[in-house]
């Protein structure tokens, strides 16, 4: 017999319930208002008070309404199905809700009941199994997705029956186990699991070292992340953050794509929603939209939902990871994530930590970031969460809590720059304060050698070098003048010029240009360290400009060309006569 | 929206006054529930057991404990027709221009938000003959923006330019700690342009309490969403000034004890505006709601919450500025951002707006590292030469409020400037365009 419990107290979307019964931390309740029944949490209790967040408007909510409590907490369901579909922070699946507005009380089921999927036995009767197995597999949009003994199953299990290959629906029992007590248990294609709590499906952790290719230049070269990263991208607003985040999402090398959307503008929600199934994915010519899976909690949905977006969408990215999948999850922003925990500690009138934030920030954001990685799962498969957040710093400023706490925990750090997006040279990944840690694994560097070439990454240190030295003179000049320098100055600087147009920076909206392929860039990097280590004659620093402003032109243009296509070749040679 | 009914319990016992609230004793109250207190419109911000904390919209001044309050079940609204047009109305949705009270169907302030798989993607463009808009941050109907702008700039001018020629069906003005004079001229631009048949105003002008400030936005929205739904047509909606609206809520927040987020703001400013600024939207149906705000920064600082967050969840900015070498007023082509842009140009405008555009910014940003240059005493190079004529050019004959043109002329304009002072290698910009409109 589930608590029951009685409105007390409501300040925008925290209500006080009183209860006579026990009730537990972060479970869920209903509460009846109108008609509607609204979906709360609890997140404080004191005495025979519960404080629950809803999930919804409270508008009209009156003392005395009655709650029910339903004895666990905030779960997701999980089973064939959740690819391609657009949910919302509580994996409500948004196309199933009709109307142009959203309803109150109005939840929906996430996956589909009916649809019968060609199922696939892996485990045999008589085998021994524990939670995270693999007992069986069926086709999902292409992705072998396997059918696990739910990860909530403690100890081991004996399988005492197994369906054969055939077509069945999520709710058909699919294997029968039996635990070490003698106990049967029916098992179906789908499970349950609470999102904050990480599934652990896996036996080890090893530290990533596979780079995951997303095209973009100016991170697979310069700041590379790696299959199970974890990096972010900080920027003030205007400076590109979507659109690089976007650009990942659309050309990552990975099995499945999840994208959170927490707080983010609906505009850029629908962006994702009209593009997505136009796509084609780079890697396997098939509809990205395949791959996909959308979290979407706009700015203007309740600010509780948006709290849990984010769980949401990393339970379901570890779900697929323990089928032996490489999972990209991308989240924007982590900010008004933050945000949205930061409303509700001062709602429950905690004192506030740095900048209003709740004082336990730091520990929130660096568990939600060590939910992801490279994993060993139990059967030796290895499998991987890349995680990418945005952070949209206030005012602009790195030192605020959010975009500290996370640099404490991400290995990778792309900081978009305000000056650079005003010069319009994107994507305005800022050279010198972004960096990737993994390029000091030494397992990285040897995966690179092996697979792209010895000197990789020392041209990569060597034009990282040159940006330095070209930023150096380039304020010289702003202090003594074009005439105060050497023109050897004006080389080095316009070398540097030569690799931020030619490498850095990349047209997102450009077809050819604004997915790169790995052998493409090894190509590019190589032309361009070669030009730079050229020795160069010039009289003077406005011939040096002439010859490079051409030269760049040309590397540009080449860029806009299909690789190896007749005109990128007669921009080789045209470099060749230059 | 101000009547009582019959047999509706009367308390008369206030326990607590502070300069924007009330707090009593009752019962069956809902949240955000509408009360009158003699006569004021308030409404229900907490309720802690029998204890009922009232936002008093037009102040608390003069209310004394024995004031009758009278719960009116039901939160703010708006009665919704054709009726609202032409009208001049304050933040209760009551006429201001000596008008009749409009009848319509009542329609509860602040909806539901829209089911985001159900948007449409927005992809039509809105001209407004200014270059700072259509040619560099080209507006989108269905796009929420602000103009981020200093209290001395001209932004009520701009606002109103945009209004008169912006092609859309209805412009809806929510006008938030107008000064009256403002509130003048608009009404005298928008009569005397013969345009009041699609336009409907809220306004609360400064005189009037801060708090009413609140319930502006929510007006202007919700008759453009009745347009908009209802009708299929295409709205822009004008606020001006959000930073009037965000004040207002930090009072009302600091008036219930509660604890200061930062900038003493409240700490759900985030949630308070996005639920605002996302009523823009493009309809299946064709309807749309654009927004066009107005956010007054102190100094110019955009660090401050309230432009900060408003960065966060609109979809780009437009700062104003004036240009100091030409003395005209511009929309600054570096910092202001058009995020659905994409969207429209080269696709609902000729094929090179995108490359154009950007050229010429950059190049115009060659111009004022020429002009710093020049400030340091150092030789101007011919090329920093060129680049400062062709600033000069581009300003006065493009990027002014005062010029008035169509994104294909504007385009016209800006190939001409590039061809007037530099090669096509030095404007960097592919090589079909250049074949193309080159010399032009």
């Amino acid at each position: 017999m589930n608590t029951k419990g009685k409105v007390k107290g409501v300040v925008s979307n925290l209500v006080i319930v009183e209860v006579e019964t026990p009730v537990s931390q972060n479970e869920i309740c209903f509460i009846s208002s109108d008609g509607d029944r609204l979906m709360a949490e609890v997140i404080k209790v004191i005495g025979n008070d519960v404080y629950v967040q809803v999930f919804e408007s409270t508008r009209g909510l009156k003392v005395g309404a009655s709650v029910e409590f339903v004895g666990y907490m905030l779960e997701v369901l999980l089973g064939p199905g959740l690819l391609s579909k657009n949910f919302d922070g509580l994996q409500n699946d948004l196309d199933k809700m009709t109307g142009v507005f959203l309803k109150r009380g109005e939840y929906t089921y996430p996956l589909d009941e009916d649809k019968l999927w060609d199922f696939e036995p892996l485990a045999k009767v008589g085998d021994k199994v524990i939670a995270g197995a693999w007992l069986g597999e069926v086709d999902e949009n292409h992705q072998p997705h396997k059918i696990m003994l739910p990860f909530k199953m403690k100890g081991e299990y004996l399988v005492k029956e197994i369906a054969p290959k055939g077509k069945y629906n999520i709710n058909h029992i699919i294997a029968v186990v039996e635990d070490e007590s003698g106990e049967t248990h029916n098992i179906t294609m789908v499970q349950k699991w609470p999102v904050k709590v990480p599934i652990m499906a896996h036996k080890e952790k090893p530290r990533p070292f596979k780079l995951l290719e997303t095209g973009v230049r100016t991170i697979d070269i310069t700041n590379p992340i790696v299959e199970g990263g974890t990096g972010f991208i900080p920027g003030p607003f205007g400076t590109g953050k979507t659109v690089l985040q976007h650009a990942i999402s659309k050309q990552a090398e990975a099995d499945i794509v999840i994208m959170a959307a927490c707080g983010e503008r609906a505009n850029e929600v629908v962006e994702i929603f009209s593009d997505f199934p136009k796509l084609i994915d780079p890697h396997t010519g098939r509809k990205l939209m395949e791959r996909t899976i959308i979290v979407a909690n706009t700015s203007n949905m309740p600010v509780a939902a948006r709290e849990a977006s984010v769980y949401t969408a990393m339970t379901i990215a570890e779900y697929y990871r323990a089928m032996g999948l490489k999972v990209l999850l991308m989240a924007d922003s982590t900010s008004r994530w933050a945000q949205a925990l930061r409303e509700q500690s001062n709602r429950l009138e905690e004192l506030p930590g740095p900048d209003a934030f709740p004082m336990d920030l730091s520990a929130i954001i660096s568990n939600f970031y060590g939910r992801a990685g490279y994993v060993i799962l139990n059967n030796d498969a290895t499998a991987s969460i890349t995680f990418i957040g945005t952070v949209s710093p206030t005012g602009g400023n790195l030192k605020e809590p959010v975009t500290e706490n996370t640099k404490k925990v991400a290995r990778c750090f792309f900081a978009l720059e305000q000056e650079r997006a005003d010069r319009k040279r994107y994507p305005a990944v800022n050279p010198f304060d972004s960096y990737s840690k993994y390029l000091e694994y030494p397992e990285f560097k040897e995966y690179i050698s092996n697979v792209i070439s010895d000197d990789w990454i020392e041209k990569v240190n060597e034009i990282k070098t040159r940006l330095q030295r070209g930023k150096e003179i380039a304020e010289q000049i702003n202090i003594l003048g074009d005439d105060g320098v050497p023109v050897d100055y004006h080389i080095t600087f316009w070398k540097s010029e030569l690799i931020d147009y030619v490498i850095l920076q990349q047209d997102a909206y450009d077809k050819v240009d604004a997915v790169t392929p790995i052998e493409r860039q090894k190509y590019m990097l190589d032309l361009v360290v070669a030009l730079c280590r050229k020795k160069y004659e010039f009289n003077d620093f406005v011939e040096v400009m002439d010859y490079f402003k051409k030269l760049i032109n040309i590397l540009r243009q080449m860029n806009y060309s299909d690789f190896k296509s007749d005109s990128f070749n007669n921009y080789q040679q045209q470099i060749d006569i230059l | 929206m101000t009547t009582t009914k019959a047999f509706q319990k009367v308390y008369t016992r206030i326990t607590q006054i502070t300069k924007a609230t009330c707090s009593l004793n009752a019962s069956g109250v809902g949240n955000d529930e509408l009360a009158l207190i003699n006569g004021k419109l308030a409404q229900v911000v907490k309720i802690t057991g029998e204890e009922i904390t009232l936002q008093v919209f037009g102040g608390t001044e003069g209310i004394p404990t024995d004031a009758e309050v009278v719960f009116l079940g039901k939160s703010p609204s708006l009665k919704v027709g054709e009726q609202l047009v032409g009208r001049f109305f304050n933040a209760y949705g009551e006429p201001i221009d000596g008008g009749s009270i409009p009848e319509g169907k009542e329609v509860e302030l602040g909806g539901p938000s829209v089911n985001p798989v159900r948007r449409k993607q927005p992809s039509e463009l809105i001209a407004t003959g200014i270059a700072g808009i259509d040619l560099n941050n080209t507006l989108v109907s269905g796009q929420k923006i602000p103009f981020f702008a200093d209290p001395d700039q001209p932004y009520n001018q701009v606002m109103a330019s945009v209004a008169l020629r912006a092609e859309t069906d209805k412009i809806i003005l929510g006008g938030m700690g107008l000064t009256n004079d403002d509130y003048l001229y608009f009404k005298n631009v928008f009569s005397n342009a013969g345009a009041l048949d699609r336009i409907v105003s809220f306004v609360n002008t400064a005189e009037n309490p801060a708090v009413e400030r609140l319930l502006i936005p929510d007006m202007a929205l919700t008759a453009a969403e009745y347009f908009a739904v209802e009708k299929n047509e295409k709205v822009l909606v004008l606020l001006t000034d959000m930073s009037a609206y965000a004040d207002a809520l930090a009072i009302v927040s600091n008036r219930m004890d509660q604890i200061p987020s930062k900038d003493s703001m409240p700490g759900s400013l985030y949630s308070d505006l996005a639920k605002i600024y996302e009523k823009a939207v493009q309809f299946p149906e064709g309807g749309s709601i654009t927004i066009i705000a107005v956010t007054t920064l102190s100094g110019g600082d955009i660090t401050h919450s309230v432009p900060d967050n408003t960065g966060y969840i609109t979809e780009g900015q437009l700062y104003l500025r004036k240009d100091t070498d030409t003395g005209k007023v511009i929309i600054d082509p570096f910092r202001s951002l058009s995020r659905l842009k994409q969207l429209v140009i080269g696709k609902k405008t000729r094929e090179d707006h995108p490359q154009l555009m950007n050229a010429a910014v950059r190049l115009y940003s060659d111009a004022s590292n020429a002009k710093t240059k020049m400030e340091n005493g150092f030789d101007l190079t011919d090329y920093d030469e060129r680049t400062l004529r062709f600033a000069r050019d581009y300003v006065t004959k493009i990027l002014s409020i005062d010029v008035n043109l169509n994104t294909t002329q504007m385009l016209d304009v800006t190939w001409k400037l590039l061809s007037d002072n530099f090669t096509p290698e030095e404007v960097s910009i592919k090589k079909e365009l250049i074949d193309k409109y080159w010399n032009k």
